[in-house]
């Protein structure tokens, strides 16, 4: 009895061990899927709800099954040992496209890439693109922190920018330039004073940062950081504030001048048909407002109206080109010139931006 | 007539019972899982079946629940020296840390170096590094009677923070934009894989000796015997002449040695790096774990991979049925309520009596 219970045990085992490598070589040989069964599979580093990064990938999501395809999501997969099992269990399930949404996903996101060569990937905010079917975007966040520089700059008594900042990454540092160079243009007695939070999400910590830079006479504060704490100890205070990611003006309606939302639905919806379609290219995107990957939310009157047409012009004229974030002269904070006058910063030097520009106090933490 | 409820302590507890509670605990949390679906609108057969089934029906899965049991095996073995002997060691997250940290820190000063002893070198060192950092709580119990559940609760955090701060700054990759993680480890401190295009690794040995070497030593040994005396009653221990203050230090080095060399595990075996997220809780988990496995070598395997199996349910009926991920939690929540649930029956008896109203009254 014992012996046939084995027996069968085994010959299960084996079965399904041939139905695996049956399904990996038919994976492997053919590559064209029905549309019927074409499926969008999309990894998220946090809750869906929480009215930031993740947040606005799910909104994307949403816009890729309203164009009617299929959808897969798995939320608050941690950046650690897990994230490669669950980009491998979508890979493995069926989907045919799936987009890893946090820079942690990134060597695993590779990874499985090499096992799935008829998967498509799509890494957000990352700089590897190992295999050919690896594309990797992001957004031109920093576009928006120029027009909120500039409403800043206009709008603050104090002269003094505080700005809760997440990991000294090009990305985040971009930002901070970006939004410094814009006020110094419309107030040049700018300061712009930095907590370092090292993490992207502590509502906890964001709030005592934005705490902490409103008792140094920052009266505008922004974040690089995805909770809505420090939105809201900005209204409590009586400041100024602006939303990070999503719109987050009803979380401080008195507070918030406007939001810098990220929009990831038109690429996620072009990308998804591309893929269902076959025109599915290898690419390195960088969208910004031109292409409304940045968004701007709407603007708190409390500016005036005379603020707001200009906001608007300036938001125009960044989207046709007309004006760049990152025109010179620029000047590191010793001085030194890193941009001429006339010229302005290519995509290589914004990509591995690590030094602050004139104005920024402090150091960028080594 | 009125009912009155009395708790009794149960006299006689038969052993075999003891050990069968869990898989009530189990069952339960199985059913009470398929009622929760149902309530939820999902048909609850289909389910529990991708959530128990379906991620262990091919090889890749059983590969990744035992490489997701490993980690939760070595520290639950490690808890249950300290749970035993009655000291209450809830740092293990931390021990784990701080062991990845000295492991990973060796590895990186042997960044681009070929040779067989590097990796033994690595996997001592976090060992070591989980030793050290659980003998904090142990001496400041032992000489300054502070509380050792606080002081290695909060010693967590320190070791986060440490490691945040050396991922940021001195140990990130010099080519890595600032990013916060490390250089990737060299091959020569990586754990070899047992099987092409699997995950498993020879960590899975380090979890099996662990396994092997505390039951010698609990039931062999007469640092067991102390172990399981003081567990029982600490007066009896003292009067016995058992030098407490050694076995305290003892059972803390060994807990934070197997919690190190879980850490070290995960960074030269998945992970190949240090960064921020080197760990989802597994210290944590890993309380469940040891107390599901009845504090037993052999009942903490099974408990470890029920306990992973969850981790895998959740992500798998999420892909396939859109089930939130949490449920995961709720889950593992469930079994240790089940689990305490049951035992409270096991050790006391419920007893409805029926009194005259008279006798209500004195």
């Amino acid at each position: 009895m014992l012996h046939k219970k084995n027996l069968k045990g085994k010959f299960k085992m084996y079965k399904n061990f041939f139905r695996y490598l049956i399904s990996a070589i038919f994976l492997l040989g053919f590559s064209v899927n029905s549309n019927a069964d074409f499926k969008v599979g999309f990894v998220y580093v946090g809750p869906t709800g929480d009215h930031g990064w993740t947040f606005q990938h799910h909104e994307g999501r949403n816009a890729v099954e309203a164009a009617g395809i299929k959808t897969t999501f798995v939320e608050s997969v941690p950046e650690g040992a897990d994230a490669e099992r669950v980009i491998r269990q979508l890979a493995q399930s069926g989907h045919d496209l799936i987009f890893t949404t946090s820079f942690g996903y990134m060597d695993p996101t590779n990874k499985v890439a090499k096992d799935f060569p008829n998967v498509k990937f799509e890494h957000a905010t990352g700089y590897k693109r190992e295999h050919s079917n690896v594309s990797t975007y992001s957004a031109r966040f920093y576009e928006g922190r120029t027009l909120l520089g500039h409403i800043a700059g206009k709008m603050t008594k104090t002269n003094t920018i505080g700005y809760i900042a997440s990991f000294p990454i090009p990305e985040v540092i971009r930002g901070i330039n970006a939004m410094t160079l814009a006020a110094q243009k419309v107030n040049p007695n700018i300061k712009t004073k930095i907590v370092w939070v090292f993490t992207w999400y502590d509502p906890g910590k964001e709030a005592e940062a934005a705490q902490a830079l409103i008792d140094q006479g920052a009266d505008v504060i922004m974040q690089h950081t995805d909770s809505t704490a420090p939105v809201q100890t900005a209204e409590k205070a009586g400041v100024w504030s602006f939303g990070q990611a999503s719109d987050m003006q009803r979380f401080a309606p008195k507070s918030i001048l406007t939001s810098i939302i990220d929009d990831w639905a038109p690429y996620y919806v072009e990308r998804a048909i591309a893929a269902r379609d076959g025109t599915w290219k290898q690419q390195d995107t960088w969208h910004g407002l031109k292409e409304g990957m940045v968004a701007m939310g709407p603007y708190n009157s409390a500016m005036g109206a005379d603020l707001v047409k200009e906001v608007e012009q300036l938001q125009k004229d960044l989207a046709s080109g007309k004006v760049h974030s990152f025109t010179g002269p620029i000047y590191d904070q010793k001085g030194n010139i890193l941009v001429a006058e006339g010229k302005v910063a290519d995509d290589g030097m914004l990509a591995g931006m690590s030094v602050y520009v004139k104005g920024v106090e402090g150091d960028i933490p080594k | 007539m009125v009912p009155l409820i009395k708790v009794e302590k149960r006299n006689d507890v038969p052993m075999a019972l003891y050990f069968f509670t869990p898989f009530i605990a189990i069952i339960l949390t199985i059913l009470g899982g398929g009622i929760i679906f149902y309530i939820l609108g999902f048909n609850p057969i289909e389910a529990l079946k991708f959530y128990f089934i379906t991620p262990i029906s091919n090889l890749y899965g059983l590969s990744e629940l035992l490489l997701k049991a490993t980690p939760l095996c070595l520290i639950a073995i490690g808890l249950s020296f300290c749970f035993k002997s009655n000291n209450w060691n809830i740092g293990a997250e931390g021990q784990l840390t701080f062991g990845a940290i000295v492991g990973g820190g060796v590895a990186l000063l042997f960044y681009n170096q070929e040779g067989f002893y590097i990796l033994p070198l690595v996997i001592f060192a976090g060992a070591i590094g989980g030793m050290i950092f659980a003998l904090i709580p142990a001496i400041l119990k032992t000489y300054f009677n502070t509380n050792e559940i606080l002081v290695s609760l909060m010693l967590v955090y320190v070791s986060k923070l440490l490691l945040d701060y050396l991922v940021v700054g001195p140990w990130s990759n010099p080519e890595g934009f600032n990013f916060p993680e490390t250089r990737q480890f060299s091959d020569s401190s990586r754990m070899p894989l047992l099987f092409e295009g699997l995950r498993i690794h020879a960590g899975i040995f380090l979890a099996l000796a662990a396994v092997m070497l505390s039951w010698f030593i609990l039931y062999k040994t007469y640092l067991g015997f102390q172990i399981k005396v003081s567990g029982l009653s600490l007066k009896t221990a003292k009067y016995a002449g058992f030098k407490g203050k050694t076995m305290i230090l003892v059972v803390f080095m060994i807990s934070g040695a197997c919690a190190g060399l879980a850490g070290v595990g995960e960074i030269t075996g998945p992970i190949g790096q240090l960064h921020r997220m080197i760990s989802p809780d597994y210290g944590f988990t890993a309380i469940i774990v040891a107390f599901l496995g009845r504090l037993n070598p052999f009942g903490i395997i099974f408990a470890s991979l029920v306990v992973a199996l969850t981790y895998l349910g959740a992500e798998t009926a999420q892909i396939f049925l859109q089930i939130p991920k949490y449920t995961g939690q709720v889950f593992q929540g469930m079994i240790l309520f089940f689990l305490l649930a049951s035992d409270y029956l096991l050790f006391f008896k419920v007893k409805i009596l029926n009194l005259k109203k008279n006798e209500l009254r004195h």
